[in-house]
Parts: structure tokens; C-alpha cells; sequence
């Protein structure tokens, strides 16, 4: 019975909960399509009036449509290298023993304890000795490796048997058609994992792109977002209409790869 | 597998390979596997050795000189720790990075937890729940601070407004300097509070049922099993969750530079904030270096401790 009434009460608990989850993101999209939002102080669950034009000054004021380009083309070439440079490296860790392997993979490891805010100063003094203040290249440069990527990988690649390996070099593959033909496509969940990691992390991210990028055409979104807000101090309705933008594509994502998300969290947990 | 199969039986796409064999034998084989251990490896280790490994020793090089970005460097020596430590604005950075870390890992770690004994149990709608929980997770900082921004509104804000239908005047949050960080306590813990909850969750899968039967036949009640049960073989998740959020808690940003800017009066001025400022609003490069350092070492250290101290509660099975 006490059993029964504690479960009541989580269940309870967990979906009041749930609903605390959707509110703000329910509450961005209503004020998104009611118009002059943020100046009357009664709040209105369902608009009286609903229209799109807060949607419509955020396309005429800003380069909207290309700010959003930006944002995915980036998040797309970032993606594709870290798939590529990561299971190469992830690759070696895993299957070609090397003298001063686990030395050269422990600094691997240890790249990605170095808070970014540690390099944004010697970075940004380098991409400004390259020239590339204010262009793409100098996005992307500094995110075209993950070592999180090499090690998520190296796990997966480390539970394909080797016997496989073995198997193949008998048959006279070399590691080119191994690493291409038997590990890799064996490790597609974690390939899986890794580009819905690395397209969310390119997608949201915030610090490197405000510093590098300038010119109001190449910012990202959440650069722009952040701009948005004391350009439209009051505008609330053209705001949350950024932010629902910003949402839709990254929600998408998520509905679809929910299970590889989550299981690549739940994994980083248990190690 | 096939592939292998084929190639047995279909000799002609061998060749292709013996061939290729045949043209590299010009390299020692030895040679050969180095050259596709460096093939395979520098498309990830230039990168990281040109944008992680050398701007870190740059940045110390840098935080020893007093530098304004553009002009020329002028060796300080160790000058810019010195300021920085006995600084009031460095000193009040960190004491509210703190207090942002405070308020946020025990409304987390309680939160995540409630709600991931809630989902281990016999709940319907299981994976729409966890789904629903895990959503802001995976939205980005500045959207979630400007929802939370427009959420907490002082005046025409919705949260003030449902306070007031039950009697209470709301805070100014983000306008009023002693409601500034728990607005954005808050707002963090709303979004990563699914995040703890999956590794929890995970955690908690891992539970052997026979434990709790046993407790149970023992007459253990709930409470009691949480603690005796539940708890200690769920350490190691615990810990991983304490390891983590200490680490993002010190370097916290994003939400900070959209909700509040460090305002208002700098009551909500945050360590990488500080940095921030530093460099791109007064020029200061040295000092902020040696502040990234600062802090570079002060997590390093904390993180050390809480590693060394493990042992003392951390239940590997």
C-alpha cells in the first residue's frame, strides 16, 4: 500500500514536472504569435489576435534566412570533420599499437578538461595573425578535432572483436580496409551519437563565434539571439520568434536521434 | 563479412589490392605502418596540438606581460596574479560563481534524482516523460536565457504574473540585484536538470532488483532502502554528476552574458564573464589570461580533491 502511494505521489511529482519542462518552450511560441506581447502585464494563454508578424519584421530587419545558413553550414562541415579526423585517430587508439601510444592518447584526454575561456585569449590572437578574424574558417578551425570524439569512438571501436581484424588480414586486407570496411561500419551507433553531439555542439554554441564573427551577415544564431535583445528591448514577440527559429531545426533533430542522444549520455555516465 | 567471402571467391578483386602491395613495397613494412599511424592520426592532432595544446602555453606566456591585444607586450612577471588576487571585482567573481554553484548542484541533483526514481519505477509513458525532461538539454544556452529572460520578466513576465494569482509579490529577478543569480540558478537547473536525470537513470538501471526484494522481505521501507540501497550503489553516477557540474559551474557563461551581462551593479558578474570583459571590453589580455589560468588551476584542484576523496564514499561494485 505505502509502496502503491509513494509511486501516486512521483507520479504526480513527474509530471507536474514535465509540464514545468514544456511551459517555457509552449510559452516562447504563443508570444511569438501575439503581436505587442510584453506590453500589456496580463498575460494571455491563446492570443486574441494571432499573426506571424513578429516572424515577418525578424526576416526584414535582420539577414535572417542567411544567418540561419550560417549556422547549419557550419554545423554540417564541423560534423563531417570531427566524423573523419575522430575515427582515424580513434582507429589507431583502438587497433595499431604504437610506442608511446598511451602518452600520446592521455593528451588527447587531457584537451578536453581545458575550459575554452583558457584559449580564447591566445586563439583569438592566432586566428589574428592568420587573417581569419571576422570569416568561417576561423569558426571552424578550432573545432574540426574533438578529442571527446576520439575517445567515444576508441570505446565503440575496443568492443569490436578483433578476431574480425584477424580474419581480414588473413585474407591480405591492410588497415585501410579494415578501418573502412569492418570497424567502421560496425560502430555506426556511436557514429550515430557523435554526429548528433557534434552538430547540437556547433549548432548552440555561443562563446567562440561572438568573439570571432563581426559582420552582421556571418554571425550564427545564437550570436544574432543574443544581439536581437537590445536591438528589440522591448519587442518580446520578435524575440521569442529568434528563439523558435533557433528551436525548430535542433527539435527535429531530436525527435529523430532521441535514442542515440540519450544513450550516449546515459554512456558517459557509467565510465 | 560478405565482403571477405567475395573476395575469396572472386579472385579478380584481389588483385587489385596485391598490386597495391606490390608498388609500396618500396617502403619497409615497418615504415609502412608508421606512415598510416601519422596518416591517420595528424588530421586530429594538428588541430589539436595548434588550437588547444599551444594557445594553453601561450596563454600563461601571455598572462605574464601587461597587453592590450594590439600594442606591444610588456613583461610583468607574476604582477597579474598579484592584482588579480587581491582584486574586489576578481575576488567577488568568484565568490558568485560560488554562490551560482550552491544554489545549482543540490536543486539538480535533488531534482534529477526525484524525477529518475520516479521514471525507474512502473511508470506509463516512460520514454515520452524522459524525452519531455531531456528537451531543454539539448537546446542552446542564449535561447533557453532569453526565454527564461522573457519568463522572468519583472512587470509583464508569466511567472510574476501566476505568482501574483496566489497573493505573492515576485522579485525583480534579473533587475534586481539580489534576484539576479537565482534567476539564473534557476534557469540552468531547468535545462540541465534532464541531463543529471539520464546519467542518474542509468545509474539506477544498473541496480541489481535482488537488493531491494531482499531489503524488502527485511522490512525495509522506502526511505530506508533510498538510503541503504539506492544511494550507495548509485555513488559512482553521483559522483561522476558532482565531478561534472563543478566543472561547467566554474566556467559558467552563456546564460549569464544573455540574462544578465554580469548586472545588474555586478551582482551577477561570474569568473568567465570576468575574462570576457577583460579582453574584448578593457583591453586587458595579460590579466585576463592569468585569470583564465586562475581559474584553469582552481578546477584542476578541485577536481584533484574530489578525485583523492572518492575513495572515502565512491561504491565500485
Amino acid at each position: 500500500m505505502r509502496k502503491n502511494r509513494n509511486l501516486i505521489v512521483l507520479n504526480i511529482i513527474v509530471i507536474l514536472g514535465a509540464l514545468v519542462m514544456v511551459f517555457p518552450f509552449l510559452w516562447a511560441f504563443i508570444t511569438s504569435i501575439s503581436p505587442g506581447a510584453g506590453l500589456s502585464s496580463t498575460p494571455q494563454l491563446i492570443p486574441d489576435n494571432p499573426s506571424l508578424s513578429a516572424y515577418v519584421q525578424l526576416f526584414d530587419r535582420l539577414p535572417f534566412g542567411k544567418i540561419v545558413l550560417n549556422s547549419l553550414g557550419l554545423a554540417v562541415l564541423t560534423t563531417g570533420f570531427q566524423l573523419i579526423t575522430s575515427s582515424l585517430a580513434a582507429y589507431v587508439f583502438s587497433r595499431m599499437p604504437f610506442r608511446g601510444r598511451n602518452v600520446v592518447f592521455a593528451v588527447y584526454l587531457a584537451t578536453m578538461m581545458l575550459p575554452m575561456q583558457v584559449l580564447v585569449v591566445p586563439l583569438f590572437v592566432e586566428m589574428k595573425t592568420l587573417g581569419l578574424i571576422d570569416s568561417y574558417l576561423g569558426v571552424l578551425l578550432p573545432s574540426i578535432a574533438s578529442a571527446f570524439g576520439v575517445f567515444l569512438l576508441r570505446q565503440a571501436m575496443n568492443s569490436v572483436p578483433t578476431e574480425l581484424d584477424q580474419a581480414a588480414t588473413l585474407d591480405g586486407a591492410g588497415h585501410f580496409r579494415i578501418f573502412g570496411l569492418i570497424v567502421l561500419p560496425l560502430v555506426r551507433p556511436a557514429l550515430a551519437t557523435l554526429t548528433v553531439f557534434s552538430f547540437l555542439n556547433s549548432w548552440n554554441s555561443f562563446l567562440w563565434p561572438l568573439i570571432i564573427l563581426r559582420t552582421p551577415e556571418m554571425k550564427t544564431l545564437p550570436v544574432a539571439l543574443a544581439g536581437l535583445q537590445g536591438q528589440f528591448t522591448t519587442q518580446w514577440d520578435v524575440v521569442m520568434a529568434g528563439s523558435v527559429i533557433s528551436i525548430l531545426p535542433m527539435l527535429a533533430l531530436y525527435i529523430f536521434t532521441q535514442k542515440y542522444i540519450i544513450q550516449g549520455v546515459a554512456g558517459t555516465g557509467l565510465k | 563479412m560478405t565482403t571477405l567471402q567475395d573476395s575469396k571467391s572472386n579472385p579478380p578483386r584481389v588483385l587489385p589490392r596485391v598490386s597495391k602491395a606490390g608498388a609500396s613495397k618500396k617502403f619497409s613494412p615497418r615504415l609502412r605502418y608508421s606512415l598510416i599511424v601519422a596518416l591517420f592520426l595528424l588530421p586530429s592532432a594538428l588541430p589539436l596540438l595548434c588550437f588547444t595544446i599551444i594557445p594553453m602555453f601561450s596563454a600563461f606566456w601571455v598572462s605574464l606581460h601587461q597587453w592590450n591585444l594590439v600594442g606591444s607586450m610588456k613583461w610583468v612577471g607574476l604582477d597579474n596574479y598579484a592584482k588579480l588576487i587581491s582584486d574586489p571585482m576578481t575576488q567577488s567573481a568568484f565568490l558568485h560563481t560560488i554562490y551560482y554553484i550552491v544554489g545549482y548542484l543540490p536543486l539538480v541533483y535533488i531534482g534529477g534524482l526525484s524525477i529518475a526514481l520516479a521514471l525507474n519505477s512502473r511508470i506509463k509513458a516512460r520514454n515520452l516523460l524522459r524525452g519531455l525532461y531531456f528537451l531543454p538539454v539539448v537546446s542552446s544556452w542564449i535561447v533557453v536565457a532569453l526565454v527564461w529572460r522573457w519568463l522572468l520578466n519583472p512587470s509583464t513576465g508569466v511567472v510574476n504574473w501566476l505568482l501574483g494569482l496566489i497573493g505573492i509579490a515576485g522579485p525583480g529577478w534579473w533587475t534586481d540585484p539580489s534576484w539576479s543569480m537565482p534567476a539564473i540558478i534557476l534557469a540552468s537547473a531547468w535545462k540541465d536538470i534532464g541531463f543529471i536525470m539520464v546519467i542518474l537513470l542509468a545509474g539506477l538501471q544498473a541496480v541489481p532488483e535482488e537488493l531491494h526484494e531482499a531489503a524488502t522481505v527485511d522490512g525495509a521501507g522506502w526511505w530506508r532502502r533510498l538510503f541503504n540501497i539506492t544511494l550507495p550503489m548509485l555513488s559512482p553516477s553521483t559522483f561522476f554528476v558532482i565531478v561534472l557540474s563543478l566543472i561547467n559551474g566554474f566556467q559558467v557563461f552563456d546564460q549569464v552574458y544573455a540574462m544578465t551581462g554580469g548586472g545588474p551593479n555586478n551582482s551577477s558578474q561570474v569568473v568567465v564573464q570576468q575574462i570576457y570583459d577583460l579582453t574584448f571590453r578593457y583591453g586587458k589580455a595579460g590579466e585576463a589570461s592569468a585569470l583564465s589560468w586562475l581559474l584553469f588551476l582552481f578546477i584542476l584542484v578541485i577536481t584533484l580533491i574530489q578525485v583523492r576523496g572518492q575513495k572515502k564514499w565512491v561504491n565500485y561494485a
